[in-house]
């Protein structure tokens, strides 16, 4: 056990947790933060994706203890009221059909757009790949990022 | 108007006690718009509701509360269920707010969510709901006034009679409403008068869902609750015979204890939706996930094989005895044994004419032969469920499709009376017939009754791959006989699988060929299967459209004229009685597709390929246009017609059909679950390739037939019919038939 001081949606959170644990599961079992999705465990599916100082990740595989003073941003921290472009997007859209993979694909729409303000169907195809939407909702994402993009 | 008063569902409108009147938790309504609420948008909460029926409550303010009766799992009927009811209750959508009922069957009668049923069942009893809830008001507002109920009408939650200049909101005639009788019978409107019904609304969770709002039962918290996974024999045909380290795991940190499950007491009859691959199961529980997924991986236990057994279920068509066979099973023998099968005559299921006859006498006779692997559900909510039991009551909250089946159950096996068992539904991380099985329920009632201490079981992506309750593999011969001028004599199909046979005998083509002839077989598995998104349909589809498509081009024929024309046989001539197909709805959806997707005037660099099928009492077919980039397949567009009688909500249904159509195509691709020794052979997402963004089909176009038949079902009819349209597209590009699936199966693996 280790207690650690985590930068989490602009907030300073103190955790008493196994330095090895998944950024995962100190989001959901130590923070109460469970908007971030478990899906595979080994970083095959996107599920957990967060924003580690503004880069997607997948905090299933990275243990808290390589955080260290890095801002991380969820999907709880995407946005104040739920605004983020890509959020009104997704509702625009209506992307989701269950739902579970959603958080996961926003958060990785997000960093892509900040990266690159207007991606082609490539640039979303390479940089959602590492998503799974088991419902295949994958055309509406794409549908939905574009807007995003529009409305930047 | 058309008058209903048939009964169904006539117990749900009686006064329920189930709702209460004050404050509710939801104060705001994200339905009325896709932009996230503005001030003006958020609705004012009610002093007081008034309940009316199981279905709705209305506010002192005119604000309605409609609550969803079936489970939601991304088929968006959380949504388009309550749409109905605010139809017929004519409201105006911005004042509804939407929950999920809770589980009652003596309310809401069977809350199922499968086979494409949801709307179809519910169509009537829901609009009745609202109907009901309508002429209430109505007569409340006659007496205030003194005028006849008949001369009031309704507009938007306005209640307003012409003659005396009276109106009134729904929200000042609620407290009245509620004390006027159930109405023995009710008018509902035509179809015409439909304001809500046919126009798209968001889903009603789209906010919470974008947010992070804490939906699913994983997310689930509660004071006190510890963590639980199980460790389940590595193969089919083993069980569980000691744990080896058991207080080594114990000493482990934040480990509170390891045990034994069994999962079924002695002799415990089954029901239909209780398929469980291992009746004994090892619990570890702990404090939290990663403390217990180290103690997990660190349990050692010694497994054995079983002996050969049989059980009973008592299932949808009463009681049933089913054979477990004994044995490591594999993928390389299954396929021997099902060849071996396939050679020896089957079940005779339907026989027309004279097809022997027919195929003696033939000049040419083609064969094919159609197969497709197991496949796992994969939900992205990986099997998992709260549950607490304290003071002989049992309470539990998790995602399942089918909770009538699954609570007889609990209560069996932990002795507990199904009126002490509470469960919650909640938002399904996915379904697809996966959740019908909720034995998982069982284990984690099991597990908190041992800890006493509300635990959440959650399954890790490996548990829930390898967990059994597999859509099952499947192989289909397909033979037709032509004579000498290529005329259709007769068509043969003998279909079977492990361990059940995917054969609908009396589906297209039966009712087209004057000489017919349709045989099944099966064989005995220990590998569990269940229910996968349009069960038998998605194998047999694919081999039936694929074997026309060949046929139709050996035959010198367009493939949708060949359709078409053995159709126009159905419909003009059909043979035999048994015919369980609409042949001009068939049509229809060929007809629509063949427009809509210009059919013939093909795009030289586009290979097409194109199918149709009829599942759940719904008609589905695809154009679907391939290229080649780089060696690999790219979908560049499905072109869809469906027929599935009146559309709630449009843009939903377009969802879910697009939803149907990336699976097939993904499952056509890569879909495949195979077995050594029992041991399934893919547990997580690196080996078992599931569609992916680049994969997906560029662009997918849905297009509904226009009509005013009663609703059927969506959520899998546009399913199977993919897999045909792919292998037909394939072959069009490549030049080479595809029978067996997955088709790329030797492609490189995503990372
Ligand atoms: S849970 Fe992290 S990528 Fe799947
Ligand atoms: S919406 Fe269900 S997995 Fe993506």
């Amino acid at each position: 056990m280790a207690t650690l001081t985590l930068n989490i949606n602009g907030e300073r959170r103190q955790i008493d947790v196994d330095p090895a644990t998944p950024l995962l599961w100190v989001l959901r079992d130590n923070l109460q933060l469970v908007g971030t999705k478990y899906g595979c465990g080994i970083a095959q599916c996107g599920a957990c994706t967060v924003h580690l100082d503004k880069v997607a990740v997948r905090s299933c595989t990275l243990p808290v203890s390589a955080v260290g003073d890095k801002s991380i941003i969820t999907i709880e921290g995407l946005s104040e009221n739920g605004d983020h472009p890509v959020q009104k997007a997704w509702l625009e859209h209506d992307v989701p059909q269950c739902g579970y993979c959603q958080a996961g694909q926003i958060m990785s729409a997000a960093a892509l757009l900040k990266e690159n303000s207007k991606p082609s169907d490539e640039d979303i195809d390479a940089a959602m790949n590492g998503n799974i939407c088991r419902c295949g909702t994958y055309t509406r994402i794409k549908a939905a990022i574009k807007t995003a993009a529009e409305m930047r | 108007m058309s008058i209903s008063n048939k009964s169904v569902g006539r117990r749900s409108f009686l006064k329920s006690s189930v709702t209460t009147s004050g404050g509710m938790v939801l104060g705001f309504s994200w339905l009325a718009s896709c932009r996230p609420a503005s001030k003006e948008e958020v609705l004012a909460m009610p002093e007081q509701w008034f309940d009316i029926n199981a279905y709705l409550k209305i506010g002192d303010n005119g604000v309605v509360t409609i609550y969803t009766p079936n489970p939601e799992f991304g088929q968006n009927v959380k949504t388009s269920m309550p749409m109905i009811v605010a139809e017929e209750l004519d409201v105006d959508w911005k004042k509804v707010l939407v929950e999920m009922a809770p589980y009652n069957a003596e309310l809401y009668g069977f809350q199922f969510t499968g086979g494409s049923r949801g709307i179809a069942s519910r169509w009537e009893g829901l609009r009745k709901a609202g109907a009901s809830a309508r002429h209430m008001l109505k007569e409340a507002a006659a007496q205030a006034w003194q005028v006849s109920a008949d001369e009031i009408k309704t507009t938007e939650g306005v209640l307003t009679h012409e003659g005396s200049g009276n109106s009134a909101t729904y929200g000042e005639m609620a407290a009245a409403a509620a004390q006027i009788p159930v109405p023995e019978e009710v008018e509902l409107k035509e179809v015409s008068e439909f304001k809500i019904i046919g126009h798209s609304k968001k889903n009603v969770d789209g906010k919470d869902i974008v947010t992070g709002k804490p939906l699913f039962a994983l997310d689930h918290q509660a004071e006190g609750m510890l963590i639980s996974m199980i460790v389940q024999p590595p193969a089919f045909g083993l069980r569980l015979k000691s744990i080896s380290n058991a207080d080594a795991v114990k000493a482990m940190p934040g480990i509170k204890d390891v045990f034994s499950i069994k999962t079924y007491s002695e002799g415990q009859e089954k029901g239909g939706f209780d398929t469980n691959a291992f009746p004994e199961l090892v619990a570890v529980v702990g404090n939290s996930t990663w403390e217990v997924m180290q103690a997990k991986k660190a349990l050692k236990a010694e497994w054995e094989p079983f002996a050969a057994y049989s059980e009973t279920i008592n299932g949808w068509r009463g009681s049933s005895t089913v054979n477990i066979p004994a044995g490591l099973e594999n993928t390389t023998d299954h396929k021997a044994q099902m060849e071996a099968l396939a050679a020896k005559p089957g079940n005779v299921v339907r026989r027309d004419g004279n097809p022997e006859e027919a195929f003696e006498n033939a000049a040419n006779v083609i064969e094919r032969t159609y197969s497709a692997p197991y496949l796992a559900h994969n939900c992205m909510e990986p099997v998992n469920s709260f549950a607490q039991v304290k003071d002989g009551k049992v309470f539990i909250a998790g995602p399942l499709q089918a909770p009538g089946m699954i609570e007889p159950i609990i209560s069996a096996r932990l002795g507990i009376p199904v009126e002490d068992i509470d469960i919650e539904m909640t938002r399904m991380g996915g379904g697809f017939g996966r959740r019908a099985y909720s034995h998982y329920m069982v284990e984690a009632a099991l597990i908190a009754q041992h800890v006493d201490a509300p635990i959440k079981l959650m399954y890790t992506r490996e548990d829930d791959m390898t967990n059994g309750i597999y859509r099952p593999t499947y192989q289909a011969t397909y033979r037709a006989a032509l004579d000498e001028n290529n005329n259709l004599l007769a068509i043969h199909v003998k279909a079977g699988g492990v361990p059940e046979s995917p054969l609908f005998a009396n589906r297209f083509p039966a009712g087209a060929i004057e000489n017919y002839l349709a045989e099944e077989w099966s064989i005995e598995s220990n590998i569990t299967i269940g229910a996968f998104r349009a069960p038998r349909s998605n194998f047999m589809a694919g081999a039936e459209q694929s074997f026309l498509d060949e046929l139709a081009e050996t035959m010198g024929q367009d493939p949708i004229q060949f359709r078409l024309d053995l159709l126009k046989r159905a419909i003009e001539n059909p043979v035999g009685e048994r015919n369980d197909y609409d042949a001009e709805r068939y049509t229809g959806v060929l007809e629509l597709v063949k427009e809509k997707s210009g059919w013939g005037q093909g795009d030289a660099e586009l290979h097409r390929g194109v199918s149709a099928y009829f599942c759940h009492n719904s008609y589905a077919a695809h154009v679907l246009d391939l290229s080649i980039k780089n060696g690999m397949p790219v979908v560049e567009k499905v072109t869809c017609a469906l027929d599935c009688g009146i559309v709630v909500n449009p843009d939903a249904a377009v969802n879910m059909a697009e939803g149907g159509i990336v699976d097939g195509v993904g499952n056509a691709f890569f879909g495949e679950m195979t077995f050594v020794d029992g041991m399934p052979q893919k547990n997580n997402f690196h080996q078992y390739r599931m569609i992916r963004m680049g994969e997906a089909p560029k662009k997918i176009e849905v297009h509904f037939v226009q009509n005013e038949i009663d609703p059927t079902g969506l959520g899998e009819p546009p399913f199977p019919p993919i897999f045909g349209a792919v292998a037909n597209a394939m072959y069009r590009a490549t030049g080479t038939r595809h029978y067996r699936q997955p088709f790329l199966k030797d492609q490189r693996l995503l990372g």
